[in-house]
């Protein structure tokens, strides 16, 4: 029995992370609000150290400072970039060990334990957390590009999924009925492949969605060890992410424009066929830096849609140089935030404000869209699909439906790219072959550097 | 403690109200962020790999467990550590910032 300040102390902890999610919800207090979540964890395992009559002090401990080591060297050496994938694998490892500690309570007590509750929930933890441990891999090998980004679907797909579903159940029911170590490790094979199924006709662009899926799965397998291990604080902070983070899954799917069944299942529908895996050779307009500069050199307005490939080119820096001396000009600059722009969810938000941009230049989709019919210019820097008009004329494709930013209404259009090769989502943009289109090709750093000179050479 | 299961399902619902509720009005730039938050939160799956492991009764088991005590500490440490950093970004004052711009104009 937990004594009753410890239960005080967990429900302490409790209220640390029900105030770090209320405070991650707005600009102003994030920071503060994911340290009082930090504070809440430490105070947690501080307690469980004191109180539980602990055995093996020394090799957990050693567990903790190797497993610490590893998650802030992953913290502090991952780049910007690469954030949704080091999202992904945390997940997947907080899914893990779920599932192991379920599986070891079932060694441990399982001749013992004829609670009907408690077997039902070891079988959740086993399988949920078996599916968001495999599913995070693949997401971290699709977004690391370490595999196709492309939606994977074979012939037999739903019959295989079905039958791995309908396995799930038949094991859940064998263990419940039968406590064995057999059923627990099939449970937990079984739920990997399950997991692994999930994510593969998932198209590289909706991954992210998945991520925050599968974090809300880890979140409710965390909140039922919670329940086997007679841990009220597990069960509340398990909860508390499993409901946050399903929330926060439909939220990025709406600003996606889609429903949450479409991204995981579309593919199914022969939906994404249209991706074109080969570049194109018809004919599109290009131009030097000299020529752009001079565009934007006798533009009134001019607005800014970054995407995904200006921050792998490390130009944000350099496209602020750019800002700021058009601003000088009297030019009116504001950057086109997509919600989905970068790999994920206000992930351009984060990029942009690594290089220092200020906050009040980065405009919302809903308030920019309209302004695209004034500007002289739409600067598009490494973006794609979200400008990409194939998402409103093209119901076959995989973007169909998502809302973009009308930079092909702008009177002229300049696309900063790398190469003819498709965007994140793997389809051909009808904007790229527009009239009003110019294509500066290079890399963005490169390029935008010689833009900058170009710029300052007609301002002197 | 009670372990009545109607105890524990009456938490666990209001635990989801509440977990709803504190993020329903979150503006678009935060999701990032805030998913990399509520995904180190439930790195607290870290106190249950510490109570499997100290428990232990056999060197299997307790492998097993002290896997899992890694694998949640990366969860937990890793994930507060690195919403910090993204959240650096958005809160440094900005005479701060062009200072360091300076810095690395010089360089």
């Amino acid at each position: 029995m937990t004594p009753a300040w410890a239960q005080l102390g967990y429900l302490a902890a409790a209220v640390c992370f029900i105030v770090a999610l209320k405070g991650l919800s707005s600009p102003k207090t994030a920071r503060r609000g994911n340290l009082i979540g930090a504070a809440g964890a430490v105070l947690a395992c501080v307690i469980v150290f004191v109180v539980s009559d602990l055995n093996h002090l020394l090799p957990i401990l050693a567990a903790i400072a190797a497993g610490t080591a590893i998650g802030v060297l992953g913290a502090y050496r991952v780049q910007m970039t690469q954030m949704p994938q080091l999202v992904a694998l945390f997940n997947g490892v907080g899914g893990g060990a779920a599932a192991i500690v379920a599986i070891i309570e079932l060694a441990e007590l399982g001749a013992s334990t004829e609670q009907v509750f408690d077997l039902i929930a070891t079988a959740f933890t086993i399988v949920v957390g078996s599916v968001s441990f495999a599913g995070s891999v693949v997401t971290f090998l699709k977004l690391q590009e370490l595999m196709t980004t492309r939606p994977v679907v074979f012939r037999g797909y739903p019959i295989l999924y079905g039958l791995g579903l309908l396995a799930a159940l038949a094991l859940s029911v064998g263990l419940v009925t039968v406590p064995s170590m057999f059923f627990a490790l099939m449970l937990a094979a079984v739920g990997a492949s399950l997991g692994v199924l999930l994510v593969l006709p998932v198209g590289g662009a909706d991954v992210p969605i998945v991520i925050s899926l599968l974090n809300a799965f880890t979140g409710l397998t965390v909140a039922a060890s919670g329940y086997l291990l007679e841990n009220i604080l597990l069960l509340v902070a398990g909860t508390l992410v499993g409901s946050a983070g399903a929330l926060l899954t439909r939220l990025m799917a709406n600003a996606m424009g889609r429903s949450l069944i479409n991204i995981l299942f579309g593919a199914l529908k022969g939906g994404s066929t249209l991706g074109a895996t080969t570049v194109s050779d018809r004919p599109v307009k290009a131009a030097g830096p000299a020529d752009v500069a001079i565009l934007l050199a006798y533009a009134q307005r001019v607005i800014i849609v970054p995407g995904y490939g200006l921050a792998v080119a490390q130009a944000q820096h350099t496209l602020r140089q750019l800002v700021d001396l058009l601003l000088e000009r009297g030019t009116r600059v504001d950057y086109a935030i997509h919600p989905v722009a970068g790999r994920m969810p206000g992930h351009m938000n984060v990029l942009l404000a690594e290089a220092q941009v200020p906050y009040e230049q980065l405009k919302e989709m809903d308030q920019i869209d309209p302004e695209f019919k004034q500007a002289d210019v739409a600067l598009v820097v490494g973006a794609n699909d979200v400008v990409n008009p194939a998402a409103e004329t093209t119901p076959g494709a995989p973007i169909y439906g998502m809302p973009i930013l009308h930079a092909n209404q702008a009177r002229q259009v300049v696309f900063m790219k790398r190469s003819m090769r498709p965007g994140f989502a793997g389809i051909e943009n009808e904007l790229l072959y527009e009239p009003t289109t110019t294509l500066l090709f290079g890399d963005a750093k490169d390029t935008m550097g010689k833009l900058l000179a170009e710029l300052k050479a007609l301002t002197v | 403690m009670s372990t009545e299961p109607i105890i524990w399902l009456t938490i666990f619902i209001l635990a989801i109200f509440v977990g709803v509720e504190v993020i329903s009005k979150v503006s678009a730039t935060l999701h990032t962020p805030l998913m990399s938050g509520a995904n180190a939160i439930h790195g607290v799956i870290l106190i249950g790999a510490i109570l499997v492991a100290g428990t232990a009764q056999s060197t299997p088991i307790l492998v097993l467990g002290l896997v899992a005590v890694v694998l949640a500490s990366i969860n937990m440490v890793g994930g507060f550590v690195v919403t910090d950093r993204m959240l650096i970004m958005f809160s440094r004052p900005r005479r701060e910032l062009e200072k360091s711009v300076r810095r690395e104009l010089d360089q």
